[in-house]
């Protein structure tokens, strides 16, 4: 179908078919007070989706069930409950070899239960979208908030987007299909936020009219042919490449792997002006930055405050896409600051490792704190973990003792 | 896709490949009645493949491919294994994504063509090793029979893994000595066809691919029946000569062996209520309209 001239009528719900920068800029915006699981039916009510493949895990259980009654009021076409998330994503794909536009939504143990998907996912270049509303993977078996997962999605070739808020949550979950589906990206996205704490709270989202919704998927757009038999089947080799240990065999493997890489970077010019750049950052003169992603930056919001009263003065950088990695932007808004300070919820510090890899001088980077297991992180254990690291008396915890 | 689709501009005609002048000018697509009797002159779906010499997996892909029913409008799924070698040989298209997930990728793909195309047929054919489809994807196998998905499901069994060098599989016989069964199997060959029944399969049919004629039968049945009513299974038998320690010319004769009465690839088939009426009806109407073509010609 050809999305442009699908502008402005109406689909079988009476939605008007709208332009997604008229969508995400220009339409009216209706505040509402929503749980993050409800802001992510909201978000597919006007998304267009031709498939959803939902299987329970805590903390997604609930939006994947709500999408279901979507489907049962006519606004998702397809949906079923898959067998597991090996099957899931399988089936993900198989429904976007077909030409549909597919959502789906994991956690935790979901994720890496069906990690053999993903680099197949981007490989094929199938523009799927999944939640991941991360949880714990370690055992003993736990289902608290814990963002160890995403380390794991890194490299598998897919664009991977990390919300802060329902807010983000909410605009990126519609225009995550846009940047994803884009014929030079072509590739899945995972947008992630953490379990529970975007999930299972209530906020003020600020919603698009409930009466528009994004133009449908245009299979026809993809840089690789659709799998339904409306193009012709061309043999595509001689031998598979499986079969050759020679020089055009890797050349084929290794360029189309550097293909998929560039094509996270060419989704830079279409995500920098929808979220409105790969970072976020205030007051990067400061000697002292916070930088962080998902709930972390909420957090290091409000130790930003205390460390204020205490007369410190620190910058905070919200990284909102880890893939693309926002490298020269996080080289520029860190190159005042003596001290990087990266809190995370996680037992790893990947985050904090991957900023290590980006900037000069890299010792400047103070990993930490790190929560893990489903601890939350009070803004005074990053304000703790600062002064302890500038050698500073700590003196917000001192009635805890030693 | 209508042939017109793939008509090529007359200025170009001649620097096309082979095949796909051949698809063009001789294609059986559309025409009725195609089977069997056209491989050897219409190669358009397949001409070479990357199998060892005379393995019978060549001669049931030919067979396969010249049975499909609406080739032009069909999608077929593999997964890891010899078979998906040959793939990128096939002239429709076709996914191979992982090992063992052919169920699940053409449960997804089935429903995708259906929205897309609510009124258009659009088959979907998967075609798998034994390993692929009793193993590793077994699960997605009856998946995708308990929820009634509407294809076909092929299985190549050669009682072992060939592609990975002839490692025991649940489809290898018991007491066969193989690697990874250093001292034989220990455990009887899965009953794959009968936990299809029970799985809601409403066409199964167990054999080996000696007669071009049965298994053009078969596959139209398949594809018609997972059109029209709901999964359908076919469990083929294509010995591994290479594993069997067979020469190219064998693969054939040991088929014939394994096929007679009460052996294990004695021809089986079972056919829901549903699939039944449907197969009568149908047998009704091919009838009806060639007495109506015979009277036709009479008065002609
Ligand atoms: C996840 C995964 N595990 C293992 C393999 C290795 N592997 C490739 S093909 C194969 C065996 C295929 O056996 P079968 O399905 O019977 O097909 P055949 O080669 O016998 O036709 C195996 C184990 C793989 N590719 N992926
Ligand atoms: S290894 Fe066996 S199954 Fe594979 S192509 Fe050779 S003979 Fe056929
Ligand atoms: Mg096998």
């Amino acid at each position: 179908m050809d999305s442009h001239s699908i502008i402005g009528t109406k689909n079988k719900k009476g939605q008007v078919f709208t332009d997604p920068h008229h969508l995400f800029f220009e339409a009216p915006r209706i505040p509402s007070f929503f749980t993050g699981s409800e802001v992510i039916k909201e978000a597919i009510r006007r998304a267009s989706v031709d498939l959803m493949v939902a299987y329970p895990i805590t903390p997604q259980s609930e939006a994947a069930a709500l999408i279901g009654e979507l489907y049962a009021e006519g606004y998702v076409t397809d949906y079923m409950r898959g067998e597991n998330e090996f099957g899931v994503m399988s089936e993900c794909a198989g429904g976007s070899f077909g030409g549909a536009r597919v959502f789906t939504t994991t956690a935790g143990p979901g994720t890496m239960r069906a990690m053999e998907n993903f680099p197949m996912w981007s490989g094929a270049r199938l523009p799927i979208e999944m939640i991941v509303t991360c949880r714990g993977i370690n055992s003993p078996l736990s289902i608290q908030p814990d963002t160890l997962e995403i380390y794991f999605l890194l490299e598998t070739g897919m664009l991977v987007w990390h919300a802060e808020t329902a807010q983000d949550f909410y605009d990126w979950i519609l225009m995550g299909f846009i940047v994803a589906e884009q014929p030079d990206v072509h590739l899945p996205i995972a947008i992630c936020c953490d379990g529970f704490f975007v999930t299972h709270t209530k906020d003020v989202v600020n919603l698009t009219p409930v009466d528009m919704c994004l133009p449908p998927y245009d299979p026809y757009r993809s840089p690789v042919p659709c799998m339904d038999m409306e193009c012709p089947p061309v043999r595509m080799m001689r031998d598979p490449f499986v079969m050759k240990s020679n020089y055009i065999s890797y050349a084929t493997h290794a360029s189309w792997q550097q293909e998929i890489r560039a094509a996270i970077e060419r989704s830079r010019k279409h995500t920098i002006p929808m979220i409105g750049g790969l970072i976020e950052s205030e007051n990067t003169d400061a000697e002292i930055l916070i930088v962080s992603s998902g709930t972390a930056v909420s957090q290091g919001r409000e130790a930003i405050r205390l460390l204020e009263d205490e007369g410190l003065r620190v910058g905070l950088v919200k990284v909102k896409s880890l893939r693309p990695w926002p490298y020269h932007e996080i080289r520029e808004a860190t190159k005042h600051a003596k001290h990087i300070f990266v809190p995370e919820f996680n037992v790893a510090g990947w985050m904090a490792r991957e900023i290590k890899a980006t900037i000069p001088d890299s010792d400047r980077v103070i990993a930490g704190p790190h929560v893990a297991g489903g601890m939350t992180m009070p803004p005074e254990v990053i304000v703790e973990h600062i002064q302890r690291s500038l050698g500073k008396s700590v003196a917000t915890l001192a009635g805890r003792g030693s | 896709m209508s042939k017109e689709r793939i008509q090529i501009c007359p200025e170009f005609f001649d620097i096309m490949p082979p095949e796909y002048q051949d698809l063009v000018t001789n294609a059986t697509w559309g025409k009725e009645g195609r089977g069997w009797k056209d491989v050897g002159v219409n190669k358009e779906l397949i001409e070479q493949h990357s199998l060892c010499a005379g393995c019978p997996e060549s001669m049931a892909f030919r067979y396969i491919l010249a049975s499909l029913p609406a080739p032009e409008d069909t999608v077929m799924v593999g997964s890891t294994g010899c078979t998906s070698l040959v793939f990128p040989h096939v002239g429709v298209h076709n996914i191979h994504s992982l090992f063992g997930n052919q169920n699940a990728i053409a449960s997804g793909l089935k429903r995708a063509l259906m929205v897309r195309f609510p009124d258009r047929v659009k088959d979907v054919v998967v075609l798998a090793g034994d390993g692929a489809t009793v193993d590793i994807g077994l699960d997605y196998t009856l998946q995708s029979w308990f929820r009634q998905e509407k294809f076909t499901t092929i299985c190549f069994d050669n009682e072992l893994y060939a592609n990975t060098g002839g490692q025991e599989s649940g489809l290898m016989q018991k007491g066969f000595v193989a690697k990874m069964a250093p001292v034989g199997k220990k455990f009887d060959k899965v009953r794959l066809p009968e936990i299809a029944k029970e799985s809601g399969c409403h066409y199964i049919v167990n054999c080996t691919v000696s007669k071009p004629s049965l298994v053009e039968k078969v596959v139209r049945n398949a594809v018609l029946i997972a059109r029209e009513i709901g999964p359908t299974y076919l469990q083929l038998y294509t010995p591994c000569i290479l594993e069997i320690g067979k020469n190219s010319m064998e693969g054939l004769q040991e088929m014939r062996d394994s096929e007679k009465p009460g052996e294990r690839f004695a021809y089986k088939e079972f056919m829901s209520d549903e699939a039944k009426a449907f197969l009568a009806d149908l047998a009704e109407k091919d009838k009806a309209k060639k007495a109506s073509a015979k009277e036709a010609l009479a008065q002609a």
